[in-house]
């Protein structure tokens, strides 16, 4: 239009497809992560396919297939043979269940470059896995497949208070199954997790045991494996990138279609998504409002407007500002500068008391979400290793 | 998001691996042949006009020189041979201590694997 016009955004370089809700394994405790009645039906694999070209031709070439359960999707195979031949490098975050030595054979032979094995993000899975029950059994069966046919293996573990004392035992766990990388992230808190905050955040001396112990295991084992513990934002002083900004890199498609900047943002009010059946991948990109509306600063308020720091962290993170102040164009009240920051020192001055208290009981929602684990976690490897020293 | 922020990687300037303790420095032998590590994938980008280095979940973004020595190291040629060859392409020399160095410090982030 005019020379003012805000520089052309870079491509969005990682892509994260939700090919289905459909979740097999069935818990008692689980419901359906998704209201399928306000959900359109999931797209068909030729929708994903030309998601997968379109955005390949824009620049995409991290690739994240998950779900629900991305294996209850029998066109898994026919998705990632397009996609690698696209030249992505394409990444299976899964439960496990439905992993058969047939699937993960055709899955290899298509190109799948790395499997993350995750827990879902519920109290039941990982208490399961530890008291060696069938969860335990079916990841030990499937990261041994993982290993036979030469993935890289990543485990994916989600603490919060009621099993971050565990932390001991999911490492050497871990160990056992041969993963490469464990991620232990602390809950980030939207979601199901923001129903039960005030269950879930653990007080500092348990997060002070947690890295304790990871420390220990870091000595113990070397170079076998890495281990990244993210620390809950909660404990911080500034907040995280958040996405690197919404709109400056990642690309979320819902299994009913709707593009998304960040899998979370849908919680946003106000805000239009895109569906892939009705736009192209390049006009979601480039030209949707939903897109565009957290790009740059001018959507800034103060304190960050007028903050050096805002090109390091974009005042961090959306909707967690959203949730906590119910104004998504607020600081991240995480950081000390924002004037909502006493709802944060609020929240865990009560998980303090409530920990001393020995009060641990069971979050009043059961909701496993799968966590995508580049959503706000990679840019903490650094910190977690100044936290080592 | 991990590291489309964290890109360039600058081949000449980067300090040797920390395997070289004090006293018993571990230099890497002229005659080892690197190869990209286990895991990791090399390619060119044609959106970023760069080689990246895409591994589980994340991406490193390669400087030009980075980007030219690692798209060498394809486990049939020495260290010896790929600093002849870089010299010979941008009309070079005295490469190998540069090299080196950037081998070392590739292969201490397994983004490289020898094989001697
Ligand atoms: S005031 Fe805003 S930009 Fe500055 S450090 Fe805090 S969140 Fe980041």
């Amino acid at each position: 239009m005019s020379a003012v016009a805000a520089p052309r955004p870079g491509p969005p370089l990682w892509l994260l497809l939700e090919l289905t809700y459909r979740c097999p394994l069935h818990c008692a405790f689980c419901y359906n992560p998704t209201n399928l009645a306000e959900t359109g039906a999931e797209l068909a694999t030729e929708d994903w396919l030309r998601v997968l070209r379109e955005a390949r031709e824009l620049g995409a070439v991290q690739l994240g297939l998950s779900g629900g359960e991305p294996l209850a999707r029998d066109d898994l195979e026919e998705i990632v043979a397009e996609a690698h031949g696209l030249g992505y490098y394409i990444n299976l975050i899964t439960s496990g269940v439905g992993m058969t030595e047939q699937r993960i054979a055709a899955l290899k032979q298509a190109g799948l470059d790395h499997i993350q094995l995750s827990f879902q993000d519920s109290t039941r899975e990982v208490n399961d896995f530890l008291s060696s029950t069938r969860t335990f059994e079916l990841k030990s069966r499937v990261a041994a497949m993982i290993k036979r046919h030469d993935y890289p293996m990543v485990l994916n573990v989600v603490l919060h208070r009621l099993n971050i004392d565990h932390v001991e035992q999911i490492l050497d766990m871990a160990d056992r199954l041969g993963a490469e990388y464990l991620e232990l992230a602390n809950t980030q808190y939207y979601g199901w997790a923001w129903k039960n905050r005030e269950s879930l955040l653990p007080s500092r001396e348990q997060v002070r045991r947690a890295e304790e112990a990871t420390a220990r295991f870091r000595e113990r084992v070397g170079n076998r494996m890495q281990v990244y513990f993210v620390v809950p934002d909660y404990f911080e002083t500034r907040p995280k990138p958040c996405m690197n900004g919404l709109g400056s890199v990642f690309l979320t498609v819902t299994p009913d279609g709707t593009a998304l900047p960040c899998h979370a943002a849908k919680m946003l009010p106000g805000l239009d998504f895109p569906n892939v059946r009705e736009a192209s991948i390049g006009d979601i990109w480039y030209a949707s409002p939903g897109f565009d509306r957290f790009r740059g600063d001018s959507w800034m308020k103060e304190p960050c407007r007028s903050c050096p720091e805002k090109t390091r962290d974009f005042g961090g993170c959306r909707c967690q500002a959203y949730l906590l102040t119910g104004d998504a164009t607020n600081a991240d009240p995480v950081c000390e500068l924002s004037p909502h920051h006493h709802l944060i020192t609020e929240a865990v001055e009560r998980a303090e008391q409530a920990v001393a208290a020995g009060e641990a009981r069971a979050p009043a929602v059961e909701r496993p979400i799968l966590f995508f684990r580049d959503h706000r976690s990679r840019d903490h490897r650094s910190r977690d290793r100044r936290n080592q020293r | 998001m991990s590291t489309p922020s964290r890109t360039s990687v600058a081949s000449g300037t980067n300090p040797p691996s920390k395997s070289s303790a004090p006293g018993e420095p571990r230099r890497i032998a002229a005659t080892a042949k690197p190869a990209v590590g286990r895991g990791y994938r090399l390619q060119w980008e044609q959106a970023q006009q760069a080689h990246v280095l895409l591994y589980p979940e994340g991406m490193v973004k390669l400087n030009d020189s980075a980007g030219a020595i690692m798209s060498r190291c394809d486990g049939e040629r020495t260290i010896g041979q790929i600093v002849e060859d870089l010299e010979k392409t941008y009309d070079a020399s005295g490469l190998t201590g540069e090299v080196t160095a950037f081998v070392e410090m590739a292969v201490a982030q397994k983004w490289l694997e020898v094989r001697e």
